[in-house]
């Protein structure tokens, strides 16, 4: 064969994306495009009360209805569950955990609970004749916040367990009460997280398939997680798992609302399984406002105690978490993602938090795009703004002051996790330098000193993150009922092509891309000659799924792995050929070369043949050239960065609008930089949104105001600044690629950012808090109020 | 998001719009560009037992110099009000606002008869419509009568437009040289205005000689009458602004308090008068 080029180097190189030729002329296949013969539909009929006892449920009328063919209260389907919807992260021993069957049978928990099922040949006629299930509710007294909740006599949303109280996890390290007692300086502050609907653009939908004969299932469902959808459904519908296919096709967005178990996947399941006959569900966009779960809902009293110069002492703080109605499938577990980053980046001699669940009539909360992390960073970013101000310091030196030295090796925290590598001064300085901080903080004195109606702030987040979710011995400790692998299959075919199954299951993170990057690298593959299969628990057994900027630290380091073992088994057969050792050979150039004499060379796809013909093998090897990893990372990832927002006020009607803004991450080795600026760019949009527009409003029945894309404010590119991107990468320690993840960085690290610009620009006037989402209506009254009111 | 079953006709004309409105009877509806009906329907809030979709009527989509006044078909689109040559040179306020509402694809669907027929107090067209004393032309088949835009909007969701009649054209003086501005205040760009004002301004005399109009103020646009009268009477602009909000009744909710409203609606209506007038 022909000397080849030198191998191209597609880590980290401006690949285009594989998926989008297919994605944008519309091509993609997403779980509505599919369409089964002899298939019916599927309505949910929802409570419209926020709390409520269901008397009865009278189902005759609706069954009557043009093309109905079955209509299914509560009870109705109570025999079809072998146990209630999953709850796989019991954070406590003495947690309350509440059985959540898909259809209600005695209560209505929250607005948009399932009551019962229609089943009609047409999904208009089962939509017609929702409207006439006759529902006789009884309406309770809801429970609407989780402060009033935990009050004496709030109705309980559970009543088997006498309070709304779901667990208490405290972490604590160090003398804290002493350090606390003894310091010169405490600040305490009270920082609420908005509940915010994750609005991924496409809704969720579900189509289940059975072949009756053989009691056999297939679920296609814009699922985030296929394999633990198979392995939790299985035992909610007593399905053995042999018997059950579940495949995510095109997802169109998640951000963590698909890394979900949903009521109506079980119900489509015992829908089919009844009538013998596939059945569709696809989720209306007002459905998606109340029945697919929320994120965020959480109340921090946050406390450092310090020096007199700002140098960090400990931390404490105590958090109310809104659980919603019911336990979701990690509900519990999601504050405590950002448990151990309650310091930040920062030093400190003593640590405790404690986060509190809490029932609510409201829908239940679960992972959005950051989950736990973008509360502790928050808090964490907040507060050093707050203690600067205490203590008369610029807010980038009071962080400077506090930065865990630059390492590149495991290094301890205050709360007792190391961290994998970082350098958080020179990632500052950069972003410093960047947005022209001195010449902002000149800009921003000359419109206060001539009362500009349009006042200038700058913000600082200077966030560390934790992902790569994880280690499972460290899952277990914190009581997670699976484990935190990913697997990777990389299959070399005769004719040289190679396909890769990834247990990771993407839902627009570009893994095609990014995977076939590092499998070209590795093997010295054509880019275009390697094909990823993913979602399908038939095609790839073996998965843990994407959430928590997992996939590439994990799944990502699977294929890495699995790349070095095809590498192994090749290097034996190109020796038997070339008829040397094995240790006279050097992989390079993408191919095994005798060393002194490259001319003499295999290249895999060479060498796949020749695992095939199995004509001249080793004595004793498999013919073939298939291997398999399971990585089980030893330590999560911690990426980080600093993040530097500019907002101008108008300071007469309180609008906010974000001038600048500079983000500079470390999310370790980047492979694909157009996918890792899009994960960025993307993220900070929607911590702007949490900073400034977004938040579920209740009514006190319990009502969801904000219940549309014309009231739930998501802002467009309209609302957003041109973002300014730059790295500073220090590689992870934790797997061999040095990838860390960026998922959620954006929405991690933005709040902060934008909330400390806003109370920057209006603190010459006394404002210290404005909640999210910081409207125009909220900085306006914060104006007034530190003025001392007009009004 | 799935409406309940209804009937459905394309009408041909609007005499043909008139006939199919007298067969399916007093609940059906004129459906224009869709952006406000379709949305209710979707939503079952709307359950009309019948559509006239009048929105293939392209002989009423037009904008014609008629001397003292433009003619606006009532069919025009909003896109076509913010681009055309002969608004932006005559009645450039009202070009203006139809590039304030909503995103380009609504601009392209929407049309000025559906958001003023539709009656509802956020409409920007409205409050510009209202300040500039426009005028309706309604069409049955007994055959038009005109409505000055002070009588048009009746109340909220309602306008003097009976069930067995149609709006067919709006007829919009020019403005002759006088200084204009509407002030949308909106969280993000697509949305409706937390509140709104229009400002129509000449100098005359020494005095001020405004006409100032309020989007979501109350139930239907409002005139603010209070500032125009305190600026006749020769209160400088600040001053007036402070009587932006004199006899409105804002909606009080999530989107905005009431007391809120009233102090934009201030804020709004002294930029608005500013900008006027250094137009």
């Amino acid at each position: 064969m022909a000397r080849t080029e030198q191998a191209q180097r597609y880590v980290g190189g401006g690949v285009l994306r594989k998926e989008d030729p297919e994605l944008l002329t519309g091509q993609g296949k997403y779980t509505d495009d599919i369409v089964v013969p002899g298939m019916v539909w599927a309505i949910v009929v929802r409570s419209p009360f926020a709390h409520a006892r269901i008397n009865s449920v009278d189902t005759s009328r609706a069954g009557g209805m043009p093309g109905v063919i079955a209509v299914y209260s509560g009870a109705d389907l109570a025999s079809e569950w072998a146990g209630p919807l999953p709850m796989a992260w019991p954070v406590t021993e003495d947690i309350n955990n509440p059985p959540h069957w898909p259809v209600a049978k005695d209560k209505a928990r929250f607005a948009g609970d399932a009551v019962a099922v229609v089943v009609a040949e047409s999904r208009a006629q089962a939509k017609d004749a929702a409207a006439s299930v006759e529902v006789d509710y009884e309406a309770l007294d809801p429970v609407v916040g989780v402060e009033a909740a935990l009050r004496d006599g709030a109705p309980l949303v559970h009543d088997e367990f006498g309070t709304n109280k779901c667990y208490t996890w405290p972490l604590a390290d160090g003398e804290v009460d002493d350090v606390f007692a003894k310091a010169p300086v405490v600040v305490k502050e009270r920082y609420v997280h908005p509940r915010l609907i994750p609005n991924a653009i496409e809704p969720r939908a579900i189509v289940v398939q059975p072949v009756p004969s053989q009691g056999e299932f297939t679920m296609w469902s814009a699922t985030q997680v296929p394999h633990i959808a198979k392995v939790t459904l299985s035992i909610t519908l007593g399905i053995p798992e042999s018997k059950f296919r579940v495949i995510a096709p095109e997802v169109g967005g998640g951000f963590g609302s698909k890394l979900q178990v949903y009521a109506e996947e079980a119900i489509c399941l015992a829908v089919a399984r009844r009538l013998g006959r596939p059945v569709k569900w696809v989720e209306e966009r007002s459905e998606n406002y109340l029945a697919t779960h929320h994120g965020r809902g959480m109340i921090q009293d946050m406390e450092v105690a310090a020096t007199e110069e700002g140098k960090l002492l400990g931390v404490r703080a105590k958090m109310l978490v809104d659980m919603g109605g019911y336990l979701q499938l990690v509900t519990p577990g999601i504050p405590l993602l950002g448990a151990f980053l309650y310091a930040g980046p920062y030093s400190a001699e003593c640590y405790s938090v404690e986060f509190t669940g809490v029932f609510t009539n409201r829908t239940p909360t679960d992972a959005y795009r950051g989950a736990g992390r973008p509360e502790a960073t928050y808090a964490v970013e907040r507060i050093m703004d707050a203690l600067a101000r205490r203590v008369g310091k610029d807010p980038a030196e009071v962080r400077r002051m506090n930065f865990l030295p630059p390492f590149s090796e495991p290094t301890p925290t205050p709360s007792g996790l190391s961290f994998d590598s970082g350098n958080y001064e020179a990632t500052l300085d950069k972003a410093l330098e960047l947005v022209g901080y001195d010449e902002l903080r000149k800009e921003q004195a000359a419109r206060r000193e001539s009362k500009d109606v349009k006042q200038l702030g700058v913000g600082l987040s200077t966030y560390i993150e934790m992902c790569g979710l994880a280690p499972s011995q460290v899952l277990a400790s914190l009581r997670y009922v699976a484990g935190g692998w990913d697997s990777a299959t990389i299959r070399c075919h005769p004719t040289g092509k190679v396909t890769v199954l990834s247990g990771a299951t993407p839902h627009g993170q570009g893994h095609e891309t990014s995977w076939s990057q590092i499998v070209a690298d590795a093997l010295g593959i054509p880019f275009d000659d390697i094909e990823i299969l993913h979602g399908d628990t038939a095609v790839v057994p073996l998965g843990m799924d994407t959430y928590g900027s997992r996939s590439v630290s994990v799944g990502g380091v699977a294929i890495h792995h699995a790349a070095e073992r095809v590498k192994e088994k090749a290097r034996k057969i190109a020796a038997h050929e070339l008829e040397v050792a094995e240790d006279d050979l050097e992989f390079a150039d993408g191919k095994f070369q005798v060393k002194g004499a490259p001319d003499k060379a295999k290249s895999i796809p060479e060498v796949a043949f020749s695992a095939w013909t199995a004509h001249n093998l080793p004595e004793g090897l498999e013919p073939g050239l298939e291997e398999t990893y399971v990585f089980d990372p030893p330590n999560f990832t911690y990426p980080s960065g600093a993040h530097i927002c500019a907002v101008e006020i108008d300071t007469d009607t309180g609008k906010t609008e974000v001038v600048r803004y500079i983000a500079v991450d470390d999310c370790g080795t980047i492979i694909n930089p157009m996918i890792v600026e899009g994960q960025i760019r993307g993220g900070v949009a929607q911590g702007i949104a949490e900073a400034l527009f977004e938040e579920a409003v209740y009514d006190d029945n319990g009502t969801l105001l904000t219940s549309s894309m014309a009231t739930y404010a998501i802002p467009s590119a309209a609302e957003l600044p041109r973002f300014t991107l730059a790295g500073n990468v220090t590689p992870s320690s934790t797997n061999p690629l040095g990838v860390k993840g960026v998922g959620e960085a954006g929405t991690i690290a933005a709040p902060p950012a934008v909330v400390n610009a806003v109370i920057d620009a209006l603190s010459h006037f006394g404002v210290t808090e404005i909640d999210m989402p910081a409207t125009p209506e909220r900085v306006w009254n914060a104006i007034q109020n530190a003025k001392g009111g007009s009004k | 998001m799935i409406p309940e079953p209804f009937e459905y006709e394309v009408a041909e004309s609007a005499d043909h719009a008139l006939e199919l409105l007298g067969r399916f009877g007093t609940d059906a509806k004129l459906l224009a560009g869709g952006h406000s009906l379709l949305p209710l329907m979707k939503l079952r809030l709307a359950l009309p037992p019948a559509l006239v979709d009048i929105g293939r009527l392209s002989d009423l989509s037009y904008i014609r110099d008629n001397g003292d006044a433009i003619a606006v078909g009532a069919l025009t689109c909003h896109e076509d009000l913010q681009f055309s040559d002969v608004l932006k040179q005559h009645c450039p306020i009202v070009s203006h606002a139809a590039g304030e509402i909503g995103d380009p694809q609504v601009r392209h669907r929407g049309t000025i008869g559906g958001a003023v027929s539709h009656g509802d107090p956020a409409a920007d067209l409205a409050s510009v419509l209202l300040t500039l004393d426009a005028e309706f032309v309604i069409h049955s088949t007994s055959g038009d009568r005109v409505v000055p835009a002070a009588d048009f909007f009746k109340d909220l969701f309602e306008v003097d437009i009976s069930t067995q009649e149609m709006l067919t054209e709006i007829r919009i003086p020019k403005l002759q040289g006088a200084g204009w501005s509407y002030q949308k205040f909106h969280a993000r760009a697509q949305d409706w205005a937390v509140v709104g004002v229009a400002a129509v301004v000449n100098r005359s005399n020494g005095s001020i000689d405004a006409a100032v109009g309020l989007t979501t103020m109350g139930d239907t646009p409002l005139r603010a009458r209070a500032v125009e009268e305190a600026l006749s009477s020769g209160a400088d602009v600040a001053t007036a602004s402070q009587e932006a909000d004199r006899d409105t009744n804002p909606p009080d909710d999530h989107m905005g308090s009431a007391g809120y409203r009233r102090e934009l609606s201030k804020v709004l209506t002294r930029r608005a008068l500013e900008e006027s007038l250094s137009r």
